[in-house]
């Protein structure tokens, strides 16, 4: 077996339907066009039943990985988020946070491994909230989930990941984040190694993905590492390092697939084009960064303003004219019921710029 | 002799993280923070496989354990199944339980931490929420953010039925029953007197240096200042 399918050793059970919806902070924050698109392609396109709880909270997870909040503590909420799903009638319980996922995969790992914890938990959970522990039959991703019905998303596809103007199939850089598979390898689609669950999105609906040297370095959240002011040199650093090795490859469009990492590589490259004006897109700009969400969104039909696109710092119009996506620029920055209520301060990522990094190295 | 290392195989990442180093240095190659920090997370496996006291307290009172971004990139690669980012976790617990973190400048940012994003959990029931993300805090967020800031009923609005209020959406409000929930949750897990704890120690040190306590100005020093030390 070649080393480029080996990601096939490393598949996993997906459900197929009836799914219990937790949602991410960080998402919800910066993406929530993302996660009220997957439940609308979910529901209204697929015909799938999925529950959006009111009642989850957080995992706590960016408190976890903070070293903030305890291990005990953050079992024990995990707990609650099961529970509620068992007590809502569902068995299948997919996350929109990678950091979550993690979370809910290192939770069940130990108390596989370490049974006394889960028998701690259960009475915490007992002790603290009255409910009863029960486990989910099943954990994906959100991305999973997607991954999952590609190729009916595909068959109703309004359009491809085709320049309209070239014919060809756009270039797409895909970013995994740390915590889908590099924790627990056997829990993503292709493993720590070769994870296939954007890729086979990208394929499925006519793009090519890139591949290039820095395709599996962290985006740099690091969580210490940006959440605190002082540290954020070290976030930026890694975005920074990413970038300078995507760009020579010109990709359209970078596709990633944890809330967190989706903010970031769009955030830094427009600090990093305030810093000293390097950009890494097209004609000076920068490279427009997606969730998967957008991306099945645009090849569904959807409206990039109803997908929430306006919430990125770098434009996204460049890749909107390659897919041939007619779209209202007077809408983009639009309130709830149509209000008009300003629009952003011009920035430099989004302008010619001066230097572009990857034709200085020509 | 071990008395440290007894305290750190009591937190089971411990355990599941470290069984025998061989002192490879792979994690060190791929670690995204030792590109960045004067970080080695092979040599700070290497100190705790000796379970030398001195050693390990030196590690516990020390920069180089704050370092680490938990990206667990380490975890995958090392040939014998170790996962120097659990060591990591574990040990910047213990040097919280014993309060040596404020002993560092990285390890004093946990107030920061704690109060940021730990108190934001039990007053919202998220880890953020748009109104804590400040943009004077967070100058990389850009324009667009300053826009979603000043705009932010409209914009969600644009986006959830739920903004701000009870019922399934993006960003809703949690119910008094599920918050409830969550603080006993962290009463009986031992979450809040963990917090305390990160709150008593800070406020020694700040005192120590001559604030007037934990205040909020001593946590903005911790969240801003960079002595550039730790390159």
């Amino acid at each position: 077996m070649s080393r480029r399918a080996s990601w096939q050793e490393y598949q996993k059970d997906i459900a197929a339907d009836k799914y219990y919806y937790a949602r991410s902070c960080i998402r919800q924050n910066f993406f929530p066009g993302s996660e009220k698109a997957f439940l609308d392609i979910l529901s209204n396109d697929l015909g799938i039943d999925i529950y959006d709880d009111p009642l989850h909270t957080s995992c706590t997870g960016i408190g976890y990985h903070s070293d903030v909040v305890p291990l005990e503590t953050i079992m024990t909420v995990v707990a609650r988020q099961f529970s509620l799903m068992a007590e809502a009638g569902y068995e299948n319980f997919i996350s929109s946070c990678i950091t979550s996922f993690g979370i809910y995969n290192e939770v069940l790992a130990t108390w596989e491994e370490f049974p006394e914890t889960e028998e701690r938990t259960r009475k915490y959970l007992k002790e603290a909230t009255g409910r009863e522990l029960v486990k989910p039959r099943s954990i994906a991703h959100t991305s999973d989930i997607m991954f999952h019905h590609r190729h009916a998303i595909a068959r109703k596809a309004k359009r491809r990941l085709v320049n309209v103007m070239t014919g060809e199939p756009l270039k797409v850089v895909e970013h995994i984040g740390c915590h889908y598979a590099k924790i627990f390898p056997k829990s993503g689609i292709g493993g720590s190694e070769f994870p296939y669950v954007l890729a086979g999105m990208i394929e499925a609906w006519g793009g090519d993905v890139v591949d290039y040297p820095e395709r599996r370095h962290c985006c740099g959240f690091g969580f210490r590492n940006y959440l605190v002011q002082a540290n954020r040199g070290s976030s930026i650093a890694n975005s920074h390092k990413k970038l300078e090795s995507m760009a020579p490859y010109r990709p359209d469009f970078i596709v990633a697939n944890c809330p967190g990492c989706t903010m970031f590589l769009d955030k830094w490259q427009y600090a990093i084009a305030e810093m000293d004006g390097t950009t890494y897109g097209a004609n000076g700009k920068g490279i427009p960064v997606l969730t998967y969400e957008e991306m099945a969104g645009l090849v569904l039909g959807y409206d990039p303003w109803e997908l929430g696109m306006q919430f990125h710092q770098v434009d996204v119009e460049p890749l909107l004219d390659k897919l041939g996506v007619q779209y209202d620029p007077q809408a983009k920055y639009l309130g709830a019921g149509g209000k008009y209520i300003g629009k952003p301060a011009p920035v430099a990522v989004n302008c010619e710029s001066e230097r572009r990094l990857y034709e200085i190295r020509r | 002799m071990g008395r440290y290392f007894d305290m750190l195989t009591e937190d089971v990442r411990l355990k599941e993280g470290l069984k025998a180093c061989m002192n490879c240095g792979v994690c060190t190659a791929v670690c995204p923070a030792a590109e960045f920090y004067n970080y080695d997370p092979r040599q700070i496996v290497a100190i705790v496989q000796t379970r030398d006291d001195d050693a390990i307290e030196e590690l516990l009172r020390s920069e180089t354990i704050w370092y680490c971004g938990e990206c667990m990139s380490c975890r995958p690669r090392c040939p014998r199944g170790n996962t120097p980012g659990y060591v990591i976790q574990a040990l910047r617990k213990l040097s919280q339980q014993l309060g040596l973190f404020v002993e560092s400048e990285k390890g004093c940012q946990q107030l920061a931490l704690k109060r940021l994003i730990g108190d934001n959990i039990l007053s919202t029931g998220y880890c953020l929420t748009p109104r804590n993300i400040l943009p004077e805090m967070h100058p990389e967020q850009g324009a667009v953010w300053e826009w979603i800031y000043e705009n932010h009923e409209d914009v969600y609005g644009r986006f959830s039925d739920s903004y701000g209020t009870e019922g399934a959406g993006a960003l809703r409000k949690m119910d008094k029953e599920s918050m409830a929930e969550i603080h006993r949750i962290f009463e009986v897990s031992g979450g809040k007197e963990f917090y305390d704890i990160i709150e008593q120690h800070s406020d020694r040190k700040a005192r120590q240096m001559g604030y007037d306590g934990a205040t909020h100005e001593y946590m903005m020093a911790t969240y801003t200042q960079n002595s550039e030390n730790h390159y």
